[in-house]
């Protein structure tokens, strides 16, 4: 059996939306679409850090190296909740190898830090708040003695009672674990007449809903190197935003943001765990105190308490609905779980709350959306962001809902899906397309797996590999059953909420042995999605040379934003558009000059030539004075503020959508999963690089399938339960199943080129898309993820 | 081959090179040597408990998890990294050649962070030579212990489908 291939990324007839986008962005006069040379935008060229990545040769953040370079470790707190009583790091500093042990006394400057609200030590003062909180550091010549080290400072805790229960962080009967108390954030929505649209509600369904707590699970642990340097510090590290950091490192260091210098080092994957700083103080801190560089990795283990995760959430759904199934109303309480420290939560609950009524048309909206303090692990940035959660709860919802109108489950989200012109929950008006009923029609309509005889009739030839247990050979076939699931969902692009969100970028042509060759510099952060290919694709199509090298993104050139919010194509993507179209302009004058006519007669043409009307001119001619450059920072339109009250607002820049339909074996016995196929609709506006969207929707969806069937952070009483690859699973090549893929391109008019952020909408219809399939396989009333084997059978144990 | 008090000597071959490393604390890992001592950082070091593969080498022609092998029991053994898949450098490190299944990984897009990419070439090559023409399956139950958190995996197949495509091609 072959895989089935993905459906080329296949052109939606885009009716009604042809004509170019607005002229606001994007002037035709200035930005025509020119895939001049081979590589540019629209094609899949492959990446400029492949060839290295394949041969061991790319430097991750884990394969810094200076010489003479410490090793650093990081002593942690074994309490989710206590009060440091003593701190003795003599034992430590007694270690023949060890250089220097650090405390909170030793940080010069601000001792906190997090990209809300500044409520985290760098280093615990006299109380923890969570377990594997940072107390002490040491720096020492080996790795195992910086861990010998660490594990001699004398601490002495008096253990106090953890605050686990997120609801009681609400009804205020926990002791405030900071000092504004236990609430982080709550955002009401409130659009609508609830109690009209309760009134008139022929069916109504509701449901409880519950979300463990999922890891990003990146490969590349934790890890850099902070190299001190005469006035200030340099640092190579792994990162999502490097001006964030050099703030935040800054802050805690006493230091001005420019005495800290910072490099993108290779980045093993980030899915949003990479956005609070983890080793980022703590190394250069110690760098500082040696003088010495100072490498840090975690281990896997360390790695599970060095990273925020996705907020665990509870959610309470109220759907109405008329009696052929139009959404009259949704109530939802949402409270998610931030545990120790504020992180992202705010910006989390906020997505939770104004995405919460789905991707549907529904006038009547009252959602209350909780982020809480407890002292279970913080959380905070994962792909899908707040929306993951909400989608869950109204799902299951729909899928309720469609059954009590007896209407199919795609139908009752083609009947109710958002186009363009419809209002979202927070009263935004969509004003780009929002093809969700055509999304959920596409993945409907793909062919179905076949279903192979469950009763000995086919070949006799029973691959245990394709069942549920795979080569446990725990099934032949008997006790299986098949179903199927849909899923959709909404996703926020970009940063919300009148936030400044803008990236820069410098674009330089110059003449190197005769041709003409462009550097891009941007701060932003490569994390394996293919920003870098990008840069180069752009640059070629908007200056026609072929030859595009990409700078290593470090803070000599300004803030790019976060790889985050699926936002770099559209911001980043703008910025190195716009510094391409003023190096353009730049080009064009200075040929206008020579030439001795207007720049508005002459164009550059592939392969660096510029002409015009009787004349022209080269680029090696034309460059011989020295390299043009140009650096623009670029920002996408402005958002507001929620309403605080009515959580009323154009508070996002744009929407994206994705559906999944999922088939499902379940062994009723075991209660074992096995999904056999998850098939994908997207639209992504404009498909800037085909291969790479793709690989976005793969590896998204596998995300989302980790959360429905297996992936699930285990903490009790505050402590983590399963802090390793052997006991957190993550999706292998035996767990994913072939996916078909239909990539939609119907342009949004105010982004870059059309395009539509790519990265979550895939985690986030996922996950729902494969529990309605268990559930339709099952019959069970699923209301928790992961699903586990015992909530599929435990209705057949003894009690 | 004790060298130093508490350290030990360890000689491997790598990558067709004779390689000495000293002054190895006898807890090190076959993993940390390359990495930290031998300047062959390409294994990847992503779970040092053997359920990623991202640190997978060919010890004696067989693959293995470097971070599950102590150093000394690599004593006078061969073995292959990433490194060496390509053809290499005098010293065992990366020369300009891919080999076929490095090839077919960077152009299908099976490469996205790359953090599990050294160990799944290294795996996936030792697939090949074993099964010529794998299917999907065996691909699947082949490659099973090798963790990817960012493709998804479809890429991969369809990696390791085209390098076996080149490999049956180039063959007499």
């Amino acid at each position: 059996m072959s895989a089935p291939a993905p459906v080329a990324p296949a052109l939606a007839s885009p009716v009604g939306f042809a004509a170019a986008p607005s002229a606001a962005t994007t002037s035709t006069a200035t930005a025509p679409e020119r895939t001049t040379v081979a590589g540019g935008v629209g094609e899949s060229p492959v990446r400029p850090d492949g060839t290295h990545k394949v041969q061991g040769a790319f430097a991750y953040s884990s394969d810094m190296w200076a010489d003479g370079m410490l090793w650093g470790s990081t002593l942690r707190s074994p309490h989710p909740h206590a009060l440091i009583t003593r701190l003795d790091v003599g034992p430590a500093l007694a270690i023949p190898g060890v250089s220097a042990v650090l405390t909170h006394a030793d940080v010069p400057g601000r001792n906190a830090y997090g990209l809300e609200h500044r409520d985290q030590p760098v280093l615990a003062v006299d109380r923890v708040r969570y377990q594997g909180e940072p107390v002490a550091i040491v720096a020492a010549d080996h790795p195992e003695t910086a861990r010998r080290a660490a594990a001699a400072i004398v601490v002495e805790y008096r253990p106090l009672d953890p605050v686990t229960d997120p609801e009681s962080a609400i009804d205020g009967s926990a002791p405030p674990l900071h000092p504004n108390g236990n609430v982080v954030r709550h955002v009401p929505i409130r659009r609508g007449d609830l109690a009209a649209a309760r009134a008139a509600a022929e069916v109504v369904v509701t449901g409880e809903y519950t979300v463990g707590m999922q890891d990003q699970a990146f490969l590349g642990p934790e890890s850099g190197l902070a190299i001190p340097a005469e006035d200030g510090v340099e640092l190579f590290v792994a990162t999502q935003w490097l001006h964030v950091d050099r703030d935040q490192i800054a802050e805690a260091l006493g230091m001005r943001p420019d005495q800290v210098r910072i490099t993108l080092a290779g980045v093993g994957g980030a899915f949003g765990a990479r956005e609070d700083l983890s080793m980022q103080i703590h190394a250069c801190l110690l760098a500082l105190a040696t003088n010495r560089p100072v490498k840090f990795v975690y281990s896997r283990e360390e790695s599970f308490f060095g990273h925020v995760h996705r907020h665990p959430a509870r959610m309470h759904y109220e759907h109405g609905a008329t009696a052929d199934g139009r959404l009259l109303y949704v109530q939802a309480r949402i409270v998610l779980d931030g545990g120790a420290y504020a992180s992202s939560t705010p910006a989390v609950v906020a997505n939770a709350a104004t995405l919460g009524a789905g991707p549907y048309r529904v006038d009547a909206v009252h959602i209350d959306g909780y982020g809480v303090y407890t002292n279970n692990p913080p959380c905070g940035a994962m792909r899908g962001f707040g929306a993951v959660q909400a989608t869950f709860g109204y799902e299951s919802q729909m899928d309720k809902l469609a059954a009590a109108v007896g209407v199919d489950p795609a139908r009752i989200r083609m009947i109710n899906g958002l186009s363009q012109g419809d209002a979202v929950a927070t009263g935004q008006i969509l004003d780009s397309p929002a093809p969700v009923a055509e999304l959920v029609q596409r993945v409907r309509d793909l062919p179905l797996p076949p279903e192979p005889a469950r009763d000995g009739s086919g070949d006799g030839q029973v691959d245990v590999r394709a069942l549920p247990g795979g080569v446990a050979n725990s099934t032949h076939g008997e006790g299986v059953r098949r179903g199927v699931g849909y899923g959709v969902g909404i996703k926020n692009i970009c940063f919300s909420e009148g936030f400044d969100d803008y990236s820069t970028a410098r674009v330089r042509v110059e003449v190197v042995g005769g041709e003409p060759m462009v550097t891009v510099h941007t701060a932003a952060a490569e994390v394996g999605q293919g920003l870098v290919t990008l840069q180069q694709q752009i640059c070629r199509t908007e200056l026609g040379i072929a030859d595009v090298h990409v700078h290593p993104a470090d803070t000599s050139v300004g803030s790019a934003g976060s790889s985050s919010a699926s936002r770099q194509s559209y911001v980043t993507g703008g910025a190195v558009r716009a510094a391409c179209i003023a190096v353009r302009d730049a080009l064009l004058a200075r040929a206008a000059e020579r030439l001795g006519v207007d720049a508005v007669e002459l164009r550059l043409d592939p392969g660096g030539l510029v002409t015009g009307p009787g004349a022209g001119i080269d680029l090696a001619g034309l460059l011989d004075t020295g390299f043009v450059e140009e650096t623009v920072t670029w920002r996408h339109r402005p958002t507001t503020t929620l309403d605080p009250e009515t959580g009323q607002g154009d508070a996002h820049v744009q929407f994206a959508f994705a559906a999944h339909r999922a088939v499902v074996d379940v062994d009723l016995e075991l209660g074992l999963v096995k999904v056999v196929q998850l098939d994908c609709a997207q639209d992504v506006g404009k498909a800037m690089n085909p291969d790479a969207v793709l690989g976005q929707i793969q590896g998204g969806s596998a995300q989302g399938l980790g959360l429905a069937v297996m992936e699930e952070i285990q903490v009790s009483d505050g402590l983590v339960r399963n802090p390793s690859f052997t006991d957190y699973l993550i999706p292998t090549i035996l767990d994913m199943p072939p996916m078909r893929i239909q990539v939609l391109e119907y342009p949004d008019p105010n982004a870059p080129y059309g395009l539509r952020g790519v990265g979550e909408p895939p985690t986030i219809s996922s996950t729902p898309a494969i529990v309605a399939a268990i559930r339709d396989a099952t019959g069970l009333d699923l209301s928790r993820i992961p699903v586990r084997p015992e909530h599929l059978i435990g209705h057949l144990l003894p009690a | 081959m004790q060298s130093t008090e508490g350290t030990i000597r360890v000689r491997m071959r790598i990558n067709g090179s004779d390689r000495i490393a000293d002054d190895v604390w006898p807890g090190e890992s076959l993993l940390y040597v390359l990495r930290e001592r031998l300047g062959l950082p390409g294994s990847k070091n992503a779970c040092e408990q053997g359920e990623c593969g991202s640190c997978t080498v060919l010890l004696d022609d067989v693959p293995v998890c470097a971070c599950l092998v102590a150093a000394g029991q690599a004593e006078g053994r061969s073995v292959t990294t990433v490194e060496g898949l390509g053809g290499t450098a005098g010293d065992g490190t990366s020369g300009a050649e891919l080999s076929p299944v490095q090839q077919a990984f960077v152009a299908a897009g099976a490469v996205q962070c790359g953090f599990c990419t050294p160990g799944l070439v290294v795996a996936a090559t030792d697939l090949l030579r074993r099964h010529p023409q794998p299917s999907d399956l065996q691909i699947r139950e082949a490659l099973a212990g090798n963790l990817c958190r960012c493709t998804g995996y479809e890429k991969i197949i369809d990696a390791v489908h085209a390098a076996a495509a080149t490999l049956s091609g180039s063959r007499p």
